[in-house]
C-alpha cells in the first residue's frame, strides 16, 4: 500500500465535521425553502401554515400533502411584476458581465505583462478592494453621485454640463456600482490564466508576421478562455441575485429579483411567495452554478 | 531584431485607469470623513468631529461590537471546519459522497446571498431557535468556511507531497506527519483564510439581515439603514474606521503569505 493511500484514510475522517455542518446548514435549509414555498400564507408568527407535522401521524401527513399548493408559483408566473423582475435580473447580469469583461480584460492583461515583482504588488492592489466592504464601496459612490456630489461639481466646473445631472436612482448608477464592486472578481481569474501563459507563444506568432491584433485574437484570447469562463460565472451568478446595489443605486420603478424577494419577505411578510421566488431564482441559476462548480473542481483538484 | 518591451503603452494606461477607478471613491470617502462641515458636499477644513460624534452613538457602537464578536467567532469556527474540508478534499483521494461534498463547498461562493439568508432563516424558525448572535454566527460560518476551504485547498494542492511521504517513510504515522510537516507549511494559508472569513463576516449585510433577531443589529445592518436615509458625515467616519481595520487585516494576511515559501503561489482567495 502506498504512503499516499495510508495518508488518505485519516484525511477522509477530516471530512466528517464539515460534511455534517454543510448538510445541516446548507442542504437541509433548501428543503425548508421548498416546503414553505408550497404552503399557504397566513397572518401568524411565523407567517405561514405549517405543511408537515411529522408528529401528527400518517393521516395528518396525507391531508398535509393534499393541502400542498402551487399557488405561490402560479402567482409568480401570472404576475407581471415577477416576470419583469426575472427578465430584468438576467438582462442586467448579462450586460454588466459583458462590461466587466471588456474593462477587466485589459487590466488583467496589463497586470500579467508587468515585471514579476510588480505583478505581486498589482495583485494586492486588486485584492484590497475585494476585501473592503461591499456596502461601504457602494456608499462611497453615493457620496460622489449625489445631486451636489463631486461628479456634478467636476462636470459643472469643466462646463461639460450646464446644470447638475441626476445620477442616483438611475440604471447608469446601478451599472457603475455593479462594475465597480465586481471588477476584482473578473480581474483575478483572468489574470491567473494570463500570467501562466507562455510568452514564447505570442512572440512566435508575431515573429511569423502576425499583426498585434491577430496575435491577441488568435493566440492570447483563445488560451485565456478558462479564465474568461471563471470570471464570467463568478460575476454573472451573484449579480442575478444582487440586492444591495440595485436597492441603493437604481430607481425603484424596475426591481431585480433579489429586491422583490427582499420586499416580499421583509415588507409584505409573505414568506411563502419569497420562498417560491428563491426556488425559481435557484432554477434559473442551476446551469451556471453547475458549470461553475465543475470549473472550480477542475482548477483545485487536477494539478 | 528589435527587442520588444512586453509592456505596451496600452497596458500601462489600462492598469493605471483601472486602479484609479478602484481606489478613487474610497479615497474620497476617507478624506470627507475628516470634513468639519455638516454638509457632506462642502469642504469645511480638517476635523475629527464626526469621529467624536460616532463614539457617542450608542446604537452604532453596540452594532459594531456585535459585528466584531460575530466575525471573530464565525471566522474561528469556519477556519477549523474549512481546513478540515480542504484536507479531506486534497488528501482524502476518493470517498463516498465526495462530489456532493465539494459541490456544497463551492456553491456558496457564488450563491446569491438572498437565497442563503432566506433558507437559513427558515431552518432557524423551524428549529425554533432564538435569533441573534448565534444564528448570525452559524450563518456566517456556513458561508465563510467555503472560502477558507478554497484558500487552504489551493495551498495544499501546490505543496510538494513528497515531504509528507518522506516523514512517513521515516516512521511518522499519518496524523503526526500531518501535524509536524503539512500543518506548518499550510499555516500561512490558514491565517489568510481566517482573515478572509473575518472580513467577509464583517461585511455581510444580506445574510445577517435574514438571520438576526430584533435588537441585535450588526454594523452593516445599522449602516444600511442610515445610508437609505442619505449621506451623513458620521457614516463616512464609521466607514473609514472599518476600512482601516480591514487594511490592518490585509497587511497581516499578506505578511503571512509572504512567510509561506516563495513558490509564487498567490494569496488569491478565488
Amino acid at each position: 500500500m502506498s504512503t499516499r493511500r495510508i495518508f488518505a484514510r485519516p484525511a477522509r475522517f477530516a471530512a466528517i465535521a464539515p460534511y455534517v455542518w454543510m448538510v445541516l446548514f446548507f442542504l437541509v435549509p433548501f428543503a425548508f425553502v421548498l416546503k414553505i414555498s408550497l404552503s399557504q400564507t397566513a397572518i401568524a408568527q411565523p407567517p405561514y401554515e405549517p405543511v408537515f407535522d411529522l408528529t401528527a401521524g400518517w393521516n395528518a401527513i396525507r391531508t398535509a400533502f393534499g393541502a400542498l399548493s402551487v399557488d405561490n408559483f402560479r402567482l409568480l408566473v401570472s404576475d407581471d411584476l415577477y416576470i419583469f423582475a426575472y427578465v430584468r435580473s438576467v438582462t442586467v447580469a448579462v450586460t454588466a458581465t459583458a462590461i466587466l469583461l471588456l474593462i477587466g480584460y485589459p487590466i488583467a492583461y496589463g497586470m500579467a505583462r508587468l515585471p514579476k515583482r510588480w505583478q505581486a504588488v498589482a495583485m494586492v492592489l486588486v485584492i484590497v478592494p475585494f476585501w473592503t466592504s461591499f456596502l461601504i464601496r457602494i456608499y462611497a459612490w453615493i457620496n460622489i453621485l449625489q445631486h451636489d456630489g463631486l461628479l456634478n461639481k467636476v462636470l459643472l466646473a469643466l462646463h461639460l454640463v450646464s446644470a447638475p445631472v441626476v445620477w442616483l436612482s438611475t440604471d447608469t448608477a446601478m451599472y457603475l456600482g455593479i462594475v465597480y464592486s465586481y471588477l476584482p472578481f473578473m480581474i483575478l481569474p483572468l489574470y491567473a490564466t494570463l500570467a501562466k501563459m507562455e510568452p514564447a507563444l505570442e512572440e512566435a506568432a508575431s515573429d511569423l508576421g502576425a499583426p498585434p491584433w491577430q496575435v491577441f485574437w488568435l493566440v492570447t484570447f483563445p488560451l485565456s478562455l478558462p479564465g474568461v469562463g471563471a470570471g464570467v460565472l463568478l460575476c454573472f451568478i451573484p449579480i442575478v441575485g444582487e440586492f444591495v446595489i440595485p436597492d441603493l443605486l437604481a430607481g425603484s420603478n424596475a426591481l431585480m429579483i433579489g429586491q422583490t424577494l427582499w420586499l416580499e419577505f421583509f415588507t409584505n411578510k409573505d414568506w411563502p411567495v419569497a420562498s417560491a421566488a428563491a426556488i425559481v431564482l435557484l432554477v434559473v441559476l442551476l446551469v451556471p452554478l453547475l458549470l461553475y462548480e465543475r470549473l472550480q473542481r477542475r482548477q483545485l483538484e487536477q494539478r | 531584431m528589435r527587442k520588444k518591451t512586453r509592456l505596451s503603452r496600452f497596458n500601462v494606461a489600462s492598469l493605471a485607469l483601472g486602479l484609479a477607478f478602484l481606489y478613487l471613491p474610497i479615497v474620497i470617502l476617507v478624506i470627507y470623513s475628516f470634513n468639519a462641515s455638516r454638509l457632506v458636499t462642502v469642504w469645511g477644513g480638517w476635523s475629527l468631529r464626526w469621529y467624536v460624534e460616532l463614539f457617542n452613538d450608542r446604537a452604532m457602537i453596540e452594532a459594531a461590537w456585535m459585528s466584531l464578536r460575530v466575525a471573530v467567532a464565525s471566522a474561528s469556527i469556519a477556519t477549523v471546519l474549512g481546513t478540515l474540508a480542504a484536507v479531506a478534499l486534497s488528501r482524502g483521494e476518493r470517498f463516498r459522497g465526495r462530489t456532493l461534498f465539494s459541490g456544497m463547498l463551492y456553491a456558496p461562493l457564488v450563491m446569491p446571498e438572498v437565497i442563503t439568508g432566506l433558507s437559513l432563516l427558515l431552518l432557524f424558525v423551524a428549529l425554533n431557535a432564538e435569533r441573534g448572535f448565534w444564528t448570525v454566527t452559524i450563518a456566517h460560518t456556513t458561508l465563510t468556511m467555503c472560502f477558507v476551504a478554497v484558500v487552504v485547498q489551493s495551498r495544499l494542492g501546490s505543496l510538494d507531497r513528497s515531504l509528507e511521504e518522506a516523514a512517513m517513510d521515516l516512521g511518522c504515522n499519518p496524523v503526526s506527519a500531518f501535524l509536524s510537516v503539512t500543518l506548518p507549511l499550510i499555516a500561512p494559508a490558514i491565517v489568510a483564510g481566517w482573515m478572509l472569513a473575518f472580513t467577509l463576516s464583517l461585511d455581510d449585510l444580506v445574510i445577517a439581515s435574514f438571520t438576526t433577531g430584533p435588537g441585535s443589529a450588526t454594523l452593516p445592518i445599522r449602516i444600511y439603514s442610515e445610508v437609505r436615509l442619505g449621506v451623513k458625515p458620521e457614516i463616512n467616519a464609521i466607514c473609514t474606521l472599518v476600512i482601516g481595520l480591514i487594511a490592518i487585516v490585509i497587511v497581516i494576511a499578506s505578511l503571512a503569505s509572504k512567510l509561506s515559501s516563495s513558490q509564487g503561489e498567490s494569496a488569491a482567495p478565488l
